[in-house]
């Protein structure tokens, strides 16, 4: 048989196939269409939108109360930290002031926050990546602190427990000795978790420049929190912009210097340590006192008044049905999430009701950049860069 | 440094609101003022933390698009607003912002605001195959389909939406 010249040019074709949105590792409703050359990642494009619950049209049909526990169930491993946010937009546009008891009580929720999404991140991450270890320990910890999520307003997740006016229910009695028996011990389970991954060989293969996004990039893509830290800004929020009694605090922001997943990984470890540091001060800063604001026009009045008062029980109604009433305005307030910079752009308009609700998530921001990120990548490393983008589609598709 | 802006730009207006400015200009000098604020030397707001749509039912403008922009070297913010009416689009920024792309996608996803020269303008939130804008002020919250699974045809259904109860609306504009 007589070879001819066009038997050796074949036709190539990139391989495009759909990853998600029912795989485990896609950490939620993520659709990918990756187009591959062999196995190696040409384009990556996310379908987003499969978790989309209108939650910003929902709110403008809610009252301000109303309107909170919608954001629990955005980033629904960061509940407090997101409630924190909108309760300060709001407070920003009523112009309240909170008592300190309730701004030491919310940053003691919000660290223990952080410390319950990086425990998940890491813990999921690494089991993407192939270490089942770490996540089953990593969960063991997160139910402690849902615990304390359980004790404190009732529910371990959806706690709607950061309102707008301070926080809804006083500390109960024993609270802050447990944690302060789990920071003790907390601090070990760190250790052990990186005594599994730290220097361990597969894991560093697995992460070590993979991932990798410079500082002007991870700029222009508009990151924020870790993502922006890895790669070696030292931009934090309540470092630069304290907001509570962050600025009284003393702790440390780690910063990455190759901007790979595995500097990412080190940075959400140094920031539980840090996180338990500040929550170690804060409990040694937490006095007695009223943990809502005084004005008694935005916020429900106590048992004791409510029992005493006919003034309070006629407040106490208005309150639960009309809510409160805030003033023409807008305003747009981010704090540090856990996942980075969580922003809640809200326009008033002189009723119960916000006229507009943006939800600035910072995931979302974070994913447009997954087709810069793994380019040229191996398709199991689409996986470590998905982990290590954090991502949660609750606050993606909102 | 920020007095210099009146000077520099192309204002409508400039507002200061709890401490948080925003510029208010034309919509064809969104390119030009969004550039000037990233490049120049003294502002350096390099970084866009989101764009917004706000509907603005009643007014003059239908709609007003909102860009937050950060200045990681100068830790300040500023917020650059657009207003549009019903028909007319809007310049896409993702020549100046490469991040704009998905911010823009959503805009266009929930309101209909058009964005000329956008690379990429698919919808991104709503379902494949989706009509209807649904954060503009006249879509109803319920929305116009709903979607279930049909026992006989052994297959998802789409219908029109049908409510036992009529949506309730609570309005406390006469407050006892």
């Amino acid at each position: 048989m007589l070879l001819k010249k066009k038997d050796f040019f074949f036709n190539l074709q990139n391989f495009t196939i759909n990853f998600g949105p029912q795989h485990p590792a896609a950490h939620g409703v993520l659709r990918l269409i990756l187009e591959l050359d062999g196995e190696i990642i040409v384009r990556a494009d996310p379908h987003i939108g499969l978790l989309h619950r209108g939650t910003e049209k929902l709110i403008e049909y809610k009252n301000y109360l109303q309107a909170l526990p919608y954001f629990d169930r955005l980033d629904y491993v960061s509940m407090m930290s997101q409630e924190h946010t909108y309760s300060l937009a709001v407070e920003k546009l009523i112009g309240l002031k909170i008592p300190r008891r309730a701004q030491i009580i919310r940053v003691l929720f919000c660290e223990i926050t952080r410390i319950l999404n990086h425990l998940l991140a890491v813990g999921c991450h690494a089991m993407d990546v192939g270490a089942m270890t770490p996540f089953l320990w990593s969960f063991e910890e997160r139910e402690k602190l849902m615990e304390f999520y359980e004790r404190v307003s009732g529910a371990r997740m959806h706690s709607s427990y950061i309102r707008p006016g301070g926080v809804s229910l006083d500390l109960p009695i024993g609270l802050l000795d447990d944690i302060y028996i789990f920071t003790r011990q907390f601090g070990y389970r760190l250790d052990e978790i990186e005594e599994m991954l730290t220097n361990n060989r597969i894991w560093k293969e697995r992460l070590v420049n993979i991932g990798v996004i410079s500082s002007e990039h991870s700029i222009d893509w508009g990151f924020s929190g870790v993502m922006l830290r890895g790669s070696g800004l030292p931009w934090d929020l309540r470092k630069s912009t304290p907001y509570e009694i962050y600025s009284e605090l003393n702790f440390n922001i780690p910063v990455g210097v190759n901007g790979d997943c595995y500097d990412r990984y080190l940075i959400r470890i140094e920031e539980m340590r840090q996180s338990l540091l500040i929550i170690t001060q804060c409990l040694n800063l937490i006095s007695s006192g009223p943990i809502k604001t005084i004005n008694s026009e935005f916020v429900s009045p106590s048992r004791f008044d409510l029992k005493n008062s006919m003034e309070s029980v006629i407040q106490h109604f208005k309150f639960f049905t009309e809510n409160i009433v805030v003033p023409f305005g807008e305003t747009y307030c981010s704090t540090e999430a856990p996942k980075g910079e969580f922003g809640v752009y809200l326009i008033s308009n002189n009723t119960e009701k916000p006229y507009r609700c943006k939800i600035k998530a910072p995931g979302f921001g974070h994913l447009q950049a997954l087709n810069a990120m793994s380019m040229g990548h191996m398709i199991a490393d689409v996986v470590t860069i998905i982990g290590t983008q954090d991502i949660v589609f609750g606050e993606i598709d909102r | 440094m920020y007095k210099t802006f009146e000077h520099l730009l192309p204002l409508l207006l400039k507002q200061n609101k709890n401490n948080e400015i925003y510029l208010i200009i034309e919509p064809g000098y969104l390119l030009f003022v969004l550039t000037f604020l990233k490049k120049h030397y003294n502002f350096r707001f390099n970084l866009l933390s989101y764009i917004a749509g706000v509907d603005l039912m009643n007014s003059s403008y239908r709609f007003c698009v909102v860009y937050d922009l950060l200045s990681v070297k100068y830790n300040f913010r500023i917020k650059v607003k657009v207003f549009l009416s019903e028909i007319t689009s809007i310049v896409s920024s993702v020549s100046v912002f490469i991040n704009a792309n998905w911010w823009e996608r959503e805009i266009w996803d929930m309101f209909g605001i058009y964005f000329e020269e956008h690379p990429d303008l698919r919808r991104i939130l709503t379902d494949y195959g989706f009509e209807g804008y649904p954060l503009r002020k006249d879509f109803p919250l319920s929305g116009y389909l709903e979607l279930f699974y049909n026992e006989q045809k052994k297959q998802i259904v789409v219908e029109s939406l049908e409510l036992t109860q009529d949506f309730r609306f609570f309005n406390f504009e006469v407050p006892w």
